[in-house]
């Protein structure tokens, strides 16, 4: 069963397009990390989950409703977590208790105060009065109170110290272990994401580069060193390589896709393959961004 | 939550290219080789080590199955995962057959690379040292 599920979405600001065409599901269960650099457009796609913003074409279904026609149903639903905390700040942590629970019919008043002294938030201090990590824990322990059938979170991880990002990390992954909840995040820490993702988004310039399981994600992408003719002037021309580097004789390449259809390609070319190197997230993510689009 | 499962000592690296599943694998593979753990060991629940090392469940259940599938540990229905009886490395030819392989791969790479013999086993010895020194428990 999928959570989410988007399709053909694609959205312009003014002239400036934000998404294209893109299509992504989140599967019941699983944790989907969501990747890019600023602007790629990761928080405009998580807005169109939480029907803050109306697709301008194609589809958004969380929970099979469409977010925006049936707001409270979805929403009740979404426990959320940005980067910039919205929390009421003239309220103690335990008036924005009383304050959420009013919202959320599910909300679990004992598993709140558990929340509460596992991430060590004093219930009597104003929000205001809080450090930013403190405040992270405010809003984690809130998204998650009411026992959401979604975690959605947008950059928790951005400017918090090693120890709030465990807490959260850990939030997730006892999420999806308690009762096969569902959690997607974006996030700019590619090892959190190899850590707790079951299959990890990226997304560039508005479009999916790919989605998929990390193995399946690292099995298709490797830097690979070839041979090519002495005659050769130039990059050899297959299909999925991109970021030619020039040693000489000697060419490497970073490649996305199948690795029979490159070897086969480079025997066609009469181009020896050398050698392949298999690639970290964090390469891949480099490689990719830097890169020419290329669809998989 | 059982709390008579033993504390598994496992670190999981971000950096290097070795896939976490696999990082938790060859961690266990080396405890119980280790001595460190014994047959009929009860090893922790797949959500308690997923929560310690901050690791998607899925990963943990994944390495778990992994080394049923070797012989390592072995699931009673009912009461949890446990190190296997005869599960150390050593213990059959199996094992020794696995060893091969790798032994294979390393001095295909070692020829390749023109690297002498001697040298290959002076490295393991090495790295072997390197390894004890991480674990200070050995």
């Amino acid at each position: 069963m999928n959570i989410v599920e988007i399709n053909h979405l694609s959205r312009s600001y003014g002239s400036k397009q934000a998404l294209k065409n893109v299509s992504l599901t989140v599967r019941k269960g699983e944790v989907l990390g969501v990747i890019g650099e600023n602007g790629a457009g990761k928080t405009t796609l998580i807005k169109h989950v939480l029907g803050l913003l109306k697709a301008q074409e194609g589809t958004v279904r969380v929970f099979g409703l469409d977010p925006t026609l049936d707001p409270p149903g979805v929403l009740v639903n979404i426990g959320y977590l940005a980067e910039e905390d919205s929390l009421p700040g003239w309220l103690s942590v335990h008036e924005v208790q009383r304050y959420y629970r009013a919202f959320y019919p599910s909300w679990d008043q004992p598993y709140a105060e558990d929340l509460c002294r596992t991430f060590g938030i004093v219930r009597k201090s104003s929000v205001k009065s809080l450090s930013k990590g403190q405040r992270a824990r405010v809003g984690l322990m809130v998204a998650l109170s009411y026992r959401p059938g979604l975690l959605l979170l947008d950059e928790p991880s951005s400017g918090l110290d090693p120890i709030v990002r465990r807490d959260i990390l850990g939030s997730i992954i006892r999420t999806v272990a308690d009762d096969d909840r569902t959690v997607m995040f974006s996030s700019h820490m590619l090892a959190e994401v190899e850590q707790v993702a079951d299959r990890v988004a990226m997304i560039k310039g508005g479009e999916i580069m790919f989605c998929d399981t990390l193995d399946a994600i690292k099995e298709s992408h490797v830097r690979v060193t070839l041979q090519t003719n002495p005659r050769d002037q130039a990059a050899p021309n297959i299909l999925g390589a991109f970021g030619w580097e020039r040693h000489g004789q000697e060419w490497s390449c970073y490649h996305s896709g199948s690795r029979a259809e490159f070897e086969a390609s480079a025997a066609k070319l009469g181009v020896t393959v050398l050698d392949y190197y298999e690639l970290s997230l964090d390469e891949i993510f480099i490689a990719r961004s830097q890169g020419e689009a290329v669809s998989c | 939550m059982k709390s008579d499962s033993v504390v598994l000592n496992i670190r999981i690296s971000s950096s290097g290219g070795i896939p976490i599943y696999l990082q938790v694998v060859n961690q266990i593979k080396y405890l119980v080789a280790a001595g460190r753990l014994s047959p009929g060991d009860e090893i922790p629940p797949i959500r308690t080590l997923a929560e310690k090392l901050l690791i998607n469940p899925n990963t943990v259940a994944r390495a778990y199955r992994e080394l049923e599938s070797v012989g390592v540990l072995e699931k009673h229905r009912t009461s949890g995962t446990f190190v296997a009886e005869g599960g150390s490395p050593l213990a059959t030819p199996e094992k020794y057959r696995i060893l091969t392989d790798r032994v294979d791969a390393l001095l295909s790479d070692a020829h390749q690379l023109n690297v002498p013999i001697s040298d290959v086993i002076n490295l393991i010895d090495q790295r072997d040292a390197v390894l004890k020194k991480g674990n200070p428990m050995l």
